[in-house]
C-alpha cells in the first residue's frame, strides 16, 4: 500500500484535523517569528487543500462513488446494529462543496499576510482562522447530526472572536456580539431537532435517519426547526440583521471565510432537506378537491417565498447603504436569495414523475451559483478590503479618483462587479442563466423579478464603480499606492478562477456540479453505503 | 485584585490539596466513573481560582505567566490530536494493524505491556487504551485555559481600580 492511498483512504480526517493541528501549533510556531508563522499557516492550508484535491479525484473517478470513513474502527455499524460511531461520508455535494472552502481558505490566509500585518495578536489570529477553517471543513464532511452541530458551533466561535479582531473599533464588538447570539439560538435550534430525532430512531448518523424516518408529527417539528435555525446561520431575510454588521465590521479577510461559513449552513439546509428527509418529500401533506399538496410542494413554495423577500431586501437596502463594505453585505445578502430560489424552484418540480428536468436544472443553476456566489462575493470584500488597507476610508462619500493610483484593484473591483450581477463573460451569468431558465419554466413571475433584481444590483455596483474609482483625483489620496503583491496574488486568485469558469462554465457543471446535483437527487445511494450491509 | 484576609489564605492553604487531588483523581479515572478530562480539569481550575482569590491575582501573576499558561493549553490541544494521529500512523510500525483515525492503538495489543489490561476487574486504571491518556490532554487545556480566562480577568480589574 503505497502512502498516496493511505493518504486518500485517511482524507476525510485528515482535512478536518491537519488545521486542527495546524490551529494549535501556530502559537508554539509564532513564538519563533512571524515569517515561519506565516510560511506554516499557507503550508497547513496548501497541505489540506492538496488532499482535499486527491479525495475530490478519488470520488470524481467514479460516478455516485461514495467516501465513507469511520472514526475509531472499521465498520460504521457495530455488532447489534448500533449507528454510535461517528462517521465521515463524503459525495459529490461535499466534496463540491469542500473545493469551495479550499478556495477561499487559500486565498484568504494569502490576503492576511500583508493585510493584517500591523496588528497585534497574529498568532490568535491565525488559530481562529484555522480553527474555523477546520470547522467549517467538519460541517461540510460530516455523516453524523450532533458532529455536524460541534462544527457549526465550533465555527461560530471562533467567527465570533474573528469578527470582533479589531476591538478597538467599538462596533466590530458589537457585531461579534450580535453574531454570537443570533448563531447561539440558531444553533440550539438545531440542537433541539437533533434531540427529536434522537429520542425517536436512537441514532445521530444521517444516513440511519434518513432510511429509518417516518415523518410524523415530531418529525415535522424537526424539519422546521432545523430549516429555520440553518436560515438564521445562513442569512435568509427575516433573521439576517447579524450579516450586514457582521460582514462589514470583521477584517476582509475574515469576512471571505464568513461567507464561506454561510454557505456551509446553505449546505446543512441541503444535506437535511434532500438526505435526512429525502425519502419523505413527496409525502402528501393535504388535499384540497382532488389536488394532493405534497410536502415538496409546500416546503418548495416557501422556501421560494422567503427567497423572493431575500433577493428584495439584499437588493433595497445594497441601493440605500452607502457604507462600502456593508453594500457589498447587502448583495451577499441577494446572492444568497438567488441560491435558496433556485432550491425551492427545484423543490416544487424535481419530484414530479412526468417531467423532473426543470427541477434538476433549477438544482444544477442553484449549486452551481454556491460556487460563483462565493467567488464573486469574496472577490468584492477582498476589493473593499484592499481599498480600506490603502485608504483607511470605507464609506462611499469619502472615496473617489482611486482609479488612477490602484489600477490592478480596479480590474478586479470590475471583474467582481461584471460577476455578481451577472454579465455575460463572467461566471455569475451561467449560473444566473440556469436560474432564470429553469425558474421561468416554474412560473415566469419569478425570473422576472430575479432578473430585474439582478439589473438593479448592477445599478448598485456601477454606482459603487463610479464614486469609488472614478472621477478626478482627490487631493487627500495623493500618496494612496497599490496593495502589496500578496494581497494582490489573492484577488488574482480568485479573479482567474472567476474568468476561468466564466468561459468554460459546461466544463465544470458537468464535471463538478452534475455529481453534487445526482447525490442531492438520489439519497439511497448515501443511505445504502452506511447500512448496506444489513 | 488584592489578597484577602489571612482567615481565608489559611483555609484556602488547607483546602487546597484536596481539590487538586480530587480533580487529578476525577481526570484520572475518566473512563471508569462519571467525569473525566473537562469534569476534572474545570475541577482544578476551580482550586486555582480559589488560590487566585484569597492571594489576590498581583500575587498570583507574580508566580505564573500568562504566556506558560497558553502554551500548556496548546500541549493539552497538540497531545489530544496527536493522540488521534497515532492510530493512523502506527499502521506503519505493526503491519497487523487496521488503524483509523482516533483508534484505540493500545487496547488489546502485547508491544507496549503497561497499557495492557492488568488484572480481571473493571476498576482497574489501565482498561481503556488511549482514553485516559486523551483524558490528561484534554484535562491539561482545560486547566491552564479556564485559569487563564480567570487569572487575566482578575487582573485587569486592577485598571478599573486605578492602580
Amino acid at each position: 500500500m503505497n502512502i498516496i492511498d493511505d493518504i486518500i483512504l485517511h482524507s476525510p480526517a485528515l482535512i478536518v484535523a491537519i488545521p486542527l493541528l495546524g490551529a494549535f501549533l501556530t502559537p508554539l510556531i509564532s513564538k519563533i517569528n512571524d515569517k515561519v508563522r506565516n510560511v506554516f499557516v499557507i503550508s497547513i492550508v496548501l497541505f489540506t487543500s492538496a488532499i482535499v484535491l486527491l479525495l475530490a479525484n478519488d470520488i470524481y473517478s467514479a460516478c455516485g462513488k461514495i467516501h465513507t470513513y469511520v472514526f475509531g474502527g472499521t465498520a460504521a455499524i457495530t455488532e447489534g446494529g448500533f449507528a454510535v460511531r461517528i462517521l465521515f461520508e463524503v459525495d459529490g455535494l461535499n466534496i463540491f462543496m469542500a473545493i469551495i472552502t479550499t478556495i477561499l481558505a487559500i486565498s484568504g490566509v494569502i490576503y492576511s499576510w500583508a493585510f493584517m500585518k500591523e496588528n497585534t495578536g497574529l498568532d490568535k489570529y491565525y488559530t481562529l482562522y484555522l480553527l474555523m477553517i477546520a470547522g467549517m471543513f467538519g460541517m461540510i464532511l460530516t455523516g453524523d447530526m450532533f458532529n455536524f452541530f460541534v462544527f457549526l458551533e465550533i465555527t461560530s466561535i471562533a467567527s465570533c472572536a474573528l469578527i470582533a479582531f479589531w476591538t478597538s473599533k467599538g462596533k466590530a464588538v458589537d457585531a461579534g456580539f450580535k453574531y454570537i447570539v443570533i448563531s447561539a439560538i440558531g444553533a440550539l435550534f438545531i440542537l433541539f431537532a437533533i434531540a427529536i430525532l434522537y429520542g425517536q430512531y436512537n441514532a445521530l448518523n444521517m444516513a440511519v435517519l434518513a432510511s429509518n424516518i417516518q415523518f410524523s408529527f415530531l418529525d415535522k417539528i424537526a424539519l422546521v426547526i432545523l430549516i429555520s435555525g440553518l436560515a438564521m446561520k445562513a442569512g435568509i431575510v427575516p433573521m439576517h440583521m447579524w450579516l450586514p454588521d457582521a460582514y462589514g465590521r470583521a477584517p476582509a479577510s475574515v469576512t471571505l471565510i464568513l461567507v464561506g461559513v454561510t454557505q456551509a449552513s446553505l449546505y446543512g439546509a441541503l444535506r437535511m432537506i434532500f438526505t435526512v428527509y429525502g425519502g419523505k418529500l413527496t409525502t402528501t401533506i393535504n388535499q384540497i378537491g382532488d389536488v394532493n399538496i405534497d410536502l415538496n410542494l409546500l416546503l418548495g413554495i416557501f422556501i421560494v417565498g422567503l427567497a423572493l423577500v431575500t433577493i428584495f431586501i439584499g437588493v433595497l437596502m445594497a441601493l440605500k447603504e452607502n457604507n462600502f463594505k456593508r453594500m457589498i453585505a447587502f448583495a451577499a445578502v441577494a446572492e444568497i436569495g438567488y441560491i435558496i430560489l433556485a432550491i425551492g424552484a427545484a423543490l416544487t418540480t424535481v419530484f414530479s414523475a412526468t417531467d423532473p428536468r426543470t427541477g434538476i436544472m433549477a438544482l444544477k443553476g442553484g449549486i452551481f451559483h454556491i460556487l460563483n456566489d462565493a467567488l464573486d462575493i469574496g472577490l468584492l470584500f477582498l476589493v473593499a478590503g484592499a481599498i480600506y488597507y490603502a485608504t483607511k476610508e470605507t464609506s462611499l462619500n469619502r472615496l473617489g479618483g482611486l482609479a488612477r493610483n490602484m489600477k490592478y484593484t480596479t480590474i478586479f473591483f470590475l471583474i467582481g462587479l461584471l460577476a455578481v450581477s451577472g454579465m455575460p463573460p463572467m461566471n455569475g451569468f451561467a449560473s444566473k442563466l440556469m436560474i432564470y431558465e429553469s425558474t421561468y419554466q416554474v412560473n415566469p413571475i419569478l425570473s422576472i423579478i430575479a432578473i430585474l433584481c439582478s439589473i438593479l444590483l448592477l445599478a448598485v455596483f456601477v454606482k459603487v464603480f463610479h464614486s469609488a474609482f472614478l472621477g478626478p483625483k482627490l487631493p487627500k489620496f495623493d500618496n494612496v499606492k497599490e496593495v502589496p503583491k500578496s494581497m494582490l496574488l489573492a484577488m488574482g486568485i480568485i479573479a482567474c478562477i472567476i474568468i476561468f469558469i466564466g468561459l468554460f462554465p459546461d466544463l465544470v457543471v458537468n464535471n463538478i456540479v452534475q455529481p453534487a446535483v445526482n447525490a442531492l437527487t438520489n439519497n439511497s445511494n448515501y443511505i445504502n453505503n452506511v447500512i448496506g450491509g444489513i | 485584585m488584592s489578597g484577602m484576609s489571612r482567615i481565608v489564605k489559611t483555609i484556602t492553604n488547607v483546602a487546597f490539596p484536596f481539590v487538586m487531588i480530587y480533580g487529578l483523581y476525577v481526570i484520572a479515572h475518566g473512563h471508569l466513573t462519571p467525569g473525566g478530562g473537562f469534569q476534572g480539569g474545570a475541577v482544578v481550575a476551580s482550586g486555582l481560582a480559589m488560590i487566585l482569590v484569597a492571594y489576590g491575582s498581583i500575587w498570583v501573576v507574580g508566580k505564573v505567566k500568562e504566556k506558560h499558561l497558553s502554551v500548556l493549553e496548546s500541549l493539552g490541544a497538540i497531545g489530544f490530536i496527536s493522540l488521534a494521529f497515532f492510530g493512523i500512523l502506527l499502521v506503519y510500525l505493526y503491519s497487523s494493524f487496521e488503524g483509523t483515525f482516533f483508534s484505540n492503538f493500545l487496547i488489546g495489543q502485547d508491544t507496549i505491556p503497561i497499557f495492557n489490561e492488568i488484572g480481571k476487574g473493571l476498576a482497574n486504571i489501565n482498561t481503556a487504551g488511549i482514553i485516559p491518556l486523551m483524558n490528561f490532554a484534554v484535562g491539561l487545556k482545560v486547566i491552564a485555559g479556564l485559569f487563564v480566562i480567570v487569572l487575566v480577568m482578575a487582573y485587569s480589574t486592577r485598571i478599573k481600580e486605578g492602580k
